[in-house]
């Protein structure tokens, strides 16, 4: 198992695909790992410069040629400076383009929030014709972007900047719109997102009197329903972890999920608390801004206290 | 013969499709009962010498084939005029024209374009997008070694777009030679004039400092418009062709006017227009 950065899982990954792949950059290859791919295949590779937007329409027009083309960059910018165009080019007029956006969440630190995307999520989720990944570890952004290259249509995958420790090694797959188990348990099931998974495993360690249950859910869309109904039946107390915004995320997946499936247990969502953060180390942020171990022991015992 | 290598009879001919494709656009914007008749008006010339004076390779038969050169409408509110051209060219029969901007019509005719109505390669009708597209289309084309073309067609208000410039630079940093970029420079956008809104001029030297191989012609004058769409690429450099038009052309109540960037014409004022348009 690798400790990595998902972003190093992606451009190493990059570099094993065929030569339907071109990736495209706006100017932060170094930062986003897709220095390598243009070093190896300097033909495949645009470093468009600093222009998001004419990114990802370029991107869509080489997509009609037939080409897979990654278009790469830091979450804020990616989306912030190109959500028209993702619109237009990309969703409604379905083409094969994978957005990749790197540095997501509060995670990436002390740059502060203007290079802290927390609302990704949300925004993507709500484009017709999108996938949403959010791999975990470096394994899984490795696989996740191969699976990218025979998937068609529009992605938005989300990585982040720091290091995570590994989960998982070569015989594990990575499948779109499946969840994966890492720890069964029957008191509580939390549903974890990117370095989350981390974070929520973290705690379970510990916590020795209750045996909790931990889900990656590294496709945000398509939602595995089926692993949550599954494991929401057999905990029934749920936590979602996400380092994201408290609104649009993944603990709104699931909650409007289990609403529509009458599924009523107790329910805490570990996010972002609807606020901007600050500048800090990943560590100081998570700690402030309520997404750290200890933030998610205390929610656990809350939640399975609810239970009846 | 003139400098477009065409013999006298082939402009006048090019000269009566654009004619006929004015007479459409107005027709099945009537019909609709909304749509973009000024607009449509101004680049009926270009569009009449892109696919019926022997500019564009395409095949109606084989839509998708990959060596077809290709055409975007980044100006996509102009649907009137594009869907007209796409079924004269026999991309689809004329008579489904009757189902543009109707919900579940024979074939997808929406406001703006899609790539589910044949012939149209990508959405459109968000301005700005289009000429970033056609990058990346030329792009794919050289990667895959084929000879092919990529024309678009942007408006002058679309210019106020900033991704426009984006893309400008994109296309010189790659050298994109086999990109043709063609201004219909109405003057007029939708509430106000170009220059008043705010002024593009001076047009050429902003094309040209960026880097592209530029000319300026009169977009209603098929000679002019054939003669620049027949030359040959320079060796590196994307071209644009600034042609100067008229938004409403061929109508005189509505050229030059602001009225009639998105409004459909009346029975009344259809007929009025097909008068003139003889």
């Amino acid at each position: 198992m690798k400790d990595g950065a998902t972003r190093d899982g992606y451009g190493e990954s990059l570099l094993s695909l065929d030569d339907r792949v071109v990736v495209l950059d706006s100017g932060v290859s170094d930062s986003t790992r897709t220095k390598k791919f243009g070093e190896k295949f300097p033909d495949r590779f645009f470093n468009m410069g600093i222009c998001e937007a004419d990114m990802v329409c370029t991107a869509a027009g080489l997509a009609t040629t037939g080409k897979v083309a990654f278009a790469t960059s830091f979450a804020c910018f990616l989306l912030g400076r190109s959500m028209d165009q993702i619109l237009v080019s990309l969703a409604y007029s379905n083409t094969n383009v994978k957005l990749v956006g790197t540095h997501a969440g509060i995670s990436v630190g002390e740059d502060g929030p203007t290079a802290q995307m927390i609302v990704d999520l949300a925004y993507t989720r709500a484009i017709p014709n999108m996938t949403v990944l959010q791999p975990a570890d470096w394994e899984e952004a490795f696989q996740a972007t191969q699976a990218l290259v025979d998937h068609q249509g529009p992605v938005y995958m989300r990585l982040g900047r720091g290091k995570v420790k590994g989960l998982y090694d070569s015989s594990y797959k990575f499948q779109i719109g499946k969840g994966h188990t890492l720890k069964q348990g029957k008191d509580l099931v939390i549903f974890a997102t990117g370095i989350m998974v981390q974070e929520s495993l973290k705690a379970v360690e510990q916590i020795s009197d209750l045996d909790i249950t931990v889900v990656n859910i590294s496709s945000l869309k398509p939602l595995d329903t089926d692993l949550i109904i599954e494991q929401v039946k057999k905990n029934g107390a749920v936590i979602t972890a996400e380092d994201h915004n408290r609104i649009g995320g993944l603990g709104d997946a699931v909650a409007e999920f289990l609403m529509e499936s009458g599924l009523s247990v107790p329910f805490k969502k570990i996010a972002v608390n609807d606020t901007f953060a600050e500048t800090g180390s990943a560590g100081q942020l998570f700690e402030k801004y309520g997404l750290s171990a200890n933030h998610i022991v205390e929610a656990i015992k809350a939640t399975v206290a609810k239970k009846k | 013969m003139n400098n477009s290598q065409l013999l006298e009879s082939e402009i006048i001919e090019l000269e009566q499709t654009a004619r006929e494709l004015r007479r459409k656009s107005l027709k099945i914007i009537h019909e609709a009962g909304s749509g973009h008749p000024g607009g449509s008006l101004s680049a009926a010339d270009i569009l009449a010498a892109l696919f019926f004076g022997g500019i564009l390779k395409y095949d109606p038969s084989n839509p998708k084939d990959p060596g077809r050169d290709r055409f975007l409408l980044s100006k996509g509110h102009a649907t009137g005029l594009l869907y007209s051209t796409l079924s004269m060219a026999g991309f689809f029969p004329d008579r489904y024209l009757s189902g543009y901007r109707k919900i579940n019509s024979e074939i997808f005719l929406s406001g703006h374009p899609h790539p589910k109505t044949p012939g149209v390669e990508i959405a459109a009708g968000s301005l700005g997008q289009g000429l970033s597209v056609a990058h990346g289309i030329a792009l794919g084309a050289r990667l895959d070694g084929l000879d092919y073309k990529v024309y678009v067609v942007l408006g002058d208000g679309e210019l106020q777009e900033g991704q426009i410039w984006e893309a400008a630079m994109s296309a010189v940093k790659f050298k994109s030679n086999n990109l043709v970029a063609i201004v219909d420079n109405n003057k007029v956008a939708q509430d106000n004039i170009t220059k008043d809104l705010k002024d593009l001029e001076p047009l050429e030297d902003k094309w040209k400092s960026f880097g592209w191989e530029t000319q300026r012609i009169d977009g209603h004058n098929m000679e002019e418009i054939m003669t620049a769409l027949q030359q040959e690429p320079h060796p590196e450099k994307p071209r644009v062709i600034i042609a100067d038009t008229i938004k409403g052309k061929g109508v005189s109540f509505m050229e030059g006017q602001i009225g009639w960037h998105g409004v459909a014409p009346s029975d009344e004022k259809l007929e009025e227009a097909l008068k003139e348009l003889q």
